[in-house]
């Protein structure tokens, strides 16, 4: 289990919070009790097994919605 | 294809609002229908595509989100040919988005201000001995690094060479520079303003106190209390039984126009947002000022404090006691002094360095035949004369003579609340000095401002004797004040508090009282930020400044105070609008819409005068 930290682009609407958290909880090998979404700082954080996710997959699914990723940090 | 669109979202916005704008214009002044018409079914469309995209995206993993309410609404609209409305709604919709953004980011600016303080490089010593610039990532524990003049220090460390002053505002609040020499601990986020220094990594990243407080801060700007988490709970259901609601009223009435205008004015805007923005602004405000409130949770409870209960020493007061009154009896003082200063040496009782300190310079002799005498004071024979150093009772033990004026000065100091120390040499008195714990300046004032903010109980505890807790109490006007309290009986005295029932705040430097604090409804830790008093506490107040915390307490009851406005707006709008829908004839979409943009805007700007929050 390794702890995933992703900044993006600004976030500016709540309900952008939602569709990013079902969209990581959705992932397989996301803890999902984990991932929360930090609206005014910008920033998505989950624990995740890195041994059959890799959190570039996860940044994809974000990118996907429409938002930008600025840096992510796995540790 | 979608990014592409989505990125160009302001573009098309500024398209969409000039189209709008020929729309009108060719109908109302040129009279020319068709021209009209073709405006503004383009300015529809190409308005309608990105929050259709958006809408999209969020049914794809099963959110009802806004985006999807209004282009159902828009595409209804566009279905009864009403090009106006959905013209309007599509670039209202937009327009709002791209101003909540930019006052967004406003109400962020505080905290982002210190995040951006995060040091992003080093000059890391490789293993060819030469300093080469790396990511601040990649600096470990021991590594060794350069730091030049105006540069941040990057992680916390000890100076192994060189020397240098340093500006420990981010960390400590204090913009007095500090001068660093050999061995001396650095901090992350501090400024070198000049000398050039080599350190050692000690704690690297989200373990340096900068990191911690950076942490700390992020954390709490999105921390949410019980009513934001109902809020989020509710709205997560709130908008999809709009579009359910936007679904009955058009089977029964058959009314589209009806049906899609509530979906717009159902839009749960103001209400998601506006607890939020008060929130990073009021915490934004609070990490300007060298105080850290932990989140929204935090200030509601702050806001209703009741009791404030502080520790003594190191609060209240300065920490260092020192000698305040001092008296002269008979000549040869000089010497006497000098013999004191001697004694005083060789001992460590903490009134001996406030003694000595008193002194200053003066010739010390050497010291024989050294006896404490327990609860008394020390005996010794300095240059073959035998000197006596303590209290009262020491001295009438050595049978050294306390004539009328000495025992009316001895009264007299007691009453301040002094611990006495009285010298004898050869049998006879000499000097008489009174060491006291010294009030912070301005404690007074500040204690004042409290209660003119509402605090009902200023309680002070301490470990000291009761009398000179009394003198403290009374000098600064506290509803009580208790003594001889170890720091179990602070926290059983807090514990009673709240059982009865009271909102209690616990003001402590947390070295000891890491119970209390933990304990207290809200534990305010006075800490330089290095402490486990950061991990415990709820609000920390940088640099030990006691004189933030009216500022604290103002701020935490201004932001649960604009808190409740802004539900209370949110609220408000959404009831105005759905009572227009019903009971009027003037209500549309484009109204609706307007209305809803500004009340989202109006609530930002609300939170956004929390920035600017100070104290009267």
């Amino acid at each position: 289990m390794k702890k995933a930290t992703i900044q993006l682009d600004t976030l500016t609407c709540p309900s952008c919070v939602l569709k990013i958290e079902n969209a990581v909880k959705a992932m397989n090998h996301v803890e999902k009790d984990s991932v929360s979404v930090m609206f005014n700082s910008s920033k998505v954080k989950f624990d995740f097994d890195d041994e059959k996710l890799a959190v570039a997959d996860v940044e994809k699914a974000i990118t996907a919605l429409g938002y930008d990723v600025k840096k992510t940090q796995v540790k | 294809m979608q990014r592409f669109i989505l990125s160009k979202k302001n573009q098309i916005t500024l398209v969409s609002g000039i189209l709008i704008v020929i729309g009108f214009a060719s109908e109302l002044i040129f009279k020319n229908e068709a021209v009209a018409v073709a405006a503004l079914v383009i300015a529809s469309i190409i308005g309608v595509v990105p929050i259709a995209i958006q809408a999209y995206q969020a049914l794809r993993v099963k959110v009802v989100s806004i985006d999807v309410l209004v282009t159902i609404a828009v595409v209804g609209a566009f279905f009864i040919k009403n090009f106006e409305e959905s013209a309007i709604v599509t670039f209202l919709f937009l327009f709002g988005a791209y101003l909540e953004q930019r006052t967004l980011n406003k109400t962020r600016s505080a905290i982002k201000e210190l995040t951006e303080m995060a040091p992003e490089s080093a000059l890391k010593l490789m293993e060819n001995g030469e300093f080469e610039e790396v990511e601040v990532d990649e600096v470990d524990v021991g590594d060794v690094l350069l730091v030049k003049t105006g540069a941040k220090i990057p992680v916390d460390g000890t100076v192994l060479t060189g020397e240098g002053s340093i500006n420990e505002a981010s960390i400590t609040g204090e913009s007095l520079p500090v001068s660093k020499e050999q061995g001396s601990n650095v901090f992350a986020g501090t400024i070198l303003d000049n000398g050039t220094i080599q350190i050692v990594a000690d704690r690297v990243g989200e373990d340096t106190t900068f990191g911690k407080i950076i942490e700390l801060v992020e954390e709490a700007q999105d921390s949410k209390s019980e009513a934001e988490r109902f809020i989020d709970r509710f709205s997560k259901y709130y908008t999809p039984a709009v579009l359910v609601l936007g679904i009955i009223v058009w089977l029964v009435s058959r009314d589209i126009e009806l049906a899609i205008t509530i979906l717009v004015l159902g839009c749960p805007g103001a209400l998601v947002i506006g607890v939020p923005v008060s929130n990073v602004a009021g915490i934004g405000n609070g990490a300007r000022h060298g105080i850290l409130l932990k989140g929204s949770e935090v200030i509601g409870d702050f806001s209703r404090v009741e009791t404030m209960v502080f520790d003594k020493t190191g609060t209240l007061t300065v920490g260092n006691p020192a000698v305040v009154d001092k008296k002269y009896f008979g000549d040869q003082i000089e010497e006497a002094l000098g013999f004191l200063a001697s004694v005083e040496r060789e001992s460590d009782h903490p009134l001996g360095k406030a003694i000595l300190t008193d002194i200053g310079e003066t010739t010390f002799s050497p010291v024989e035949n050294t006896e404490v005498i327990k609860g008394g004071g020390i005996k010794a024979s300095v240059n073959q004369h035998s000197v006596a150093v303590g209290n009262v009772a020491l001295m009438e033990k050595e049978g050294v003579p306390l004539n009328e004026e000495a025992r009316a000065a001895i009264a007299e100091f007691e009453n301040q609340g002094n611990s006495l120390v009285l010298t004898a040499v050869d049998g006879e008195l000499k000097i008489l000095m009174g060491v006291r714990d010294q009030i912070r300046p301005g404690v007074k004032e500040d204690l004042a401002k409290l209660r003119k903010l509402g605090v009902k109980n200023l309680v002070m505890l301490s470990g000291d004797n009761q009398r000179t807790v009394d003198v403290v109490s009374k000098e600064l006007g506290l509803t009580e004040a208790h003594g001889n309290m170890l720091p179990e009986d602070k926290s059983a005295y807090i514990k009673k508090l709240i059982d009865a029932g009271q909102i209690v705040a616990f003001v402590g430097d947390g070295v000891n009282d890491s119970p209390s604090l933990a304990l207290a409804n809200i534990g305010i830790a006075m800490g330089s930020g290095t402490d486990v008093a950061i991990e415990t506490s709820d609000v920390v107040l940088m640099n030990s400044d006691f004189s933030r915390l009216p500022h604290a307490l103002g701020l935490a009851k201004a932001t649960a105070r604009n808190m409740k406005q802004n539900i209370l707006i949110a609220v408000g709008v959404v009831l105005f609008l759905l009572a227009g829908v019903f009971f009027s004839e003037w209500m549309n979409m484009s109204i609706g819409m307007l209305v809803h943009e500004a009340s989202i805007l109006v609530v930002i700007l609300n939170g956004m005068r929390l920035l600017r929050y100070k104290l009267r």
